[in-house]
């Protein structure tokens, strides 16, 4: 049984170079959320995450709203295992799984077979496992004889494609994703829905940072809003729309 | 403490990933193969035409025999080759990974032994210059030649430590790798590679001394047929020991910010 459990996680993430002003400034624009704080080196430190604390179990869909530099890619980050927090306490009971840049870890020069294997062994699959799944992660994919072309022939939708058939062959305990699923034509978005909602089904956690208010409400059951790196609100979809709307900002940020 | 254990649990599954370091690494390799006819035979080819051309120049400036100074600076340029390329790569091992890094939880240990297998592979294909020298001028491999293997070990146990170093180091600080390549260079021209150790020999310094010339000398000995030195040993294997102690101590630091400074 997939679970997850934060209690009280703060991250700090430090921007090191940031004695030179441009790079400050630059910074200081794109992030709304996190708050700055100067440390004593003359470095930016950004409090990323502060003090969260929630449980997630089984059988969840959770999609995380805010806006830019709220800490939703910060949080999947950490979720994923990539981040380690500054503090507190990360739980987890699962194999997580992160979509987040499906070009990513990608083999450009290789081809799509190539890569299936590579991807699955980063994944932590087994060669037996992967060469059992390859013949139905290339029949989802439909890209048929491109697969034998080096993936930098590919669009980025073919990318996509390629890139969510492999990380979906199997069911993970746990799968973060970071707004891609909106990428792809709208049958493959389609294909690429049923899939995701019979893998939740089937077992484990979705955890999904997403700035389209209609996917949450078509793929979550529940939802946390984030803002500078704190959880405002939490519960369902529909709830906690109501308190981010309401608080008068436009959900694809400033 | 537990830093330490997590330290240690990242560098025991980063070598139970063989499969993965062992794929990445060879399609490291084979991407230089895929567009081009030789592939890193081009770095071979490279090496090849460096050291036919230097051999004759330097040979005649040193008055020293070619049939006894090509092979040794051939031997050289292999050892070399393998040594200063494990270190400036060990600058970029994982800055270079940024995208894995930041996309999937893997001990960050695995990149360094992508790098370091990775370097083992293309220094199996400069070492065909040697074979080619070896046949010119007939040198007759010898039972000494079996001391590559401990040898080359040594070399890539201490590219481990200085690939997890460096690598965190310059990740964090930019700046350093443009500061190891010049100081490469420098060494480079100061260790025994071009010259024959004799040619100092009003300044052993530089010679016994310089770990840099030790560390050739475990791939150039055996190549050449000849024992490699004690002292060789001592200083390229305590340099492995006490640099293993302190970086791994440093990794367990550093590890968990890896992923922000990448």
């Amino acid at each position: 049984m997939a679970r997850i459990a934060l209690e009280n996680v703060s991250l700090d993430f430090p921007l090191f170079g940031a004695g030179s002003r441009s790079l400050k400034k630059a910074f200081m624009r794109l992030g709304t959320g996190g708050r700055l704080a100067r440390d004593s080196a003359d470095t930016v430190v950004v409090k990323a995450l502060r003090e969260l604390s929630f449980t997630v179990v089984h059988g969840e869909r959770v999609g995380l709203v805010g806006p830019n530099g709220a800490g939703k890619s910060t949080l999947l980050r950490v979720l994923a295992g990539i981040y380690e927090p500054t503090q507190g306490l990360v739980e987890s009971e699962g194999r997580p799984v992160a979509l987040f840049d499906p070009s990513l870890g990608m083999d450009m020069e290789a081809t799509g077979y190539e890569n299936i294997m590579l991807r699955g062994l980063l994944m932590g699959l087994s060669r037996p496992e992967l060469r059992e799944k390859t013949a139905d992660i290339a029949a989802f994919t439909e890209l048929g004889e491109y697969l034998a072309m080096p993936v930098r022939t590919y669009s980025s939708g073919m990318l996509l494609r390629l890139a969510f058939a492999v990380s979906t062959s199997f069911v993970p305990d746990i799968l973060l994703m970071d707004e891609w699923i909106g990428a792809g034509d709208a049958r493959f978005l389609d294909k690429a829905q049923e899939r995701l909602h019979g893998m939740v089904e089937e077992s484990g956690i979705l955890i999904l940072a997403s700035h389209s208010e209609e996917i949450i409400r078509r793929l979550c059951n529940r939802a946390f809003l984030l803002e500078g790196g704190r959880l405002i609100a939490a519960g369902t979809p529909e709830e906690v729309f109501a308190v981010y709307n309401d608080q008068g900002r436009a959900h694809e940020g400033f | 403490m537990q830093q330490i254990r997590l330290a240690a649990s990242d560098l025991i599954e980063g070598l139970r990933a063989w499969v993965v370091w062992g794929l990445l690494g060879w399609q490291d390799v084979r991407q230089r193969y895929r567009r081009s006819l030789l592939g890193p035979l081009w770095l071979t080819l490279s090496l090849g035409v460096m050291v036919g051309g230097l051999g004759y120049v330097y040979g005649d400036l040193f008055k020293t025999p070619i049939d006894s100074y090509l092979p040794f600076l051939t031997g050289g340029f292999v050892a070399w080759g393998l040594i200063s390329t494990l270190i400036t790569e060990s600058c970029t091992v994982f800055v270079a990974a940024e995208g894995y890094i930041r996309q999937l939880r893997l001990p960050f240990s695995l990149h360094v032994f992508r790098l370091i297998w990775r370097n083992l592979i293309i220094f199996f294909h400069n070492a065909l210059v040697f074979v080619v020298v070896a046949i010119v001028f007939k040198i007759v491999p010898n039972w000494g030649l079996l001391w590559l293997i401990p040898g080359l070990f040594i070399i890539l146990f201490n590219a481990f430590w200085v690939g997890l170093v460096l690598g965190a180091l310059c990740a964090r600080f930019r700046d350093i790798p443009q500061i190891v390549s010049s100081l490469i260079q420098v060494v480079f021209f100061m260790t025994p590679i071009m010259w024959k150790p004799e040619l100092l020999a009003n300044r052993p310094v530089f010679v016994h001394e310089n770990p840099f010339f030790h560390f050739v000398e475990l791939v150039r000995a055996p190549l050449l047929g000849e024992a490699i030195g004690r002292d060789t040993w001592v200083i390229t294997i305590g340099f492995g020991l006490i640099g293993s102690v302190l970086a791994f101590l440093f990794f367990a630091r550093a590890r968990r910010r890896i992923a922000y400074w990448v």
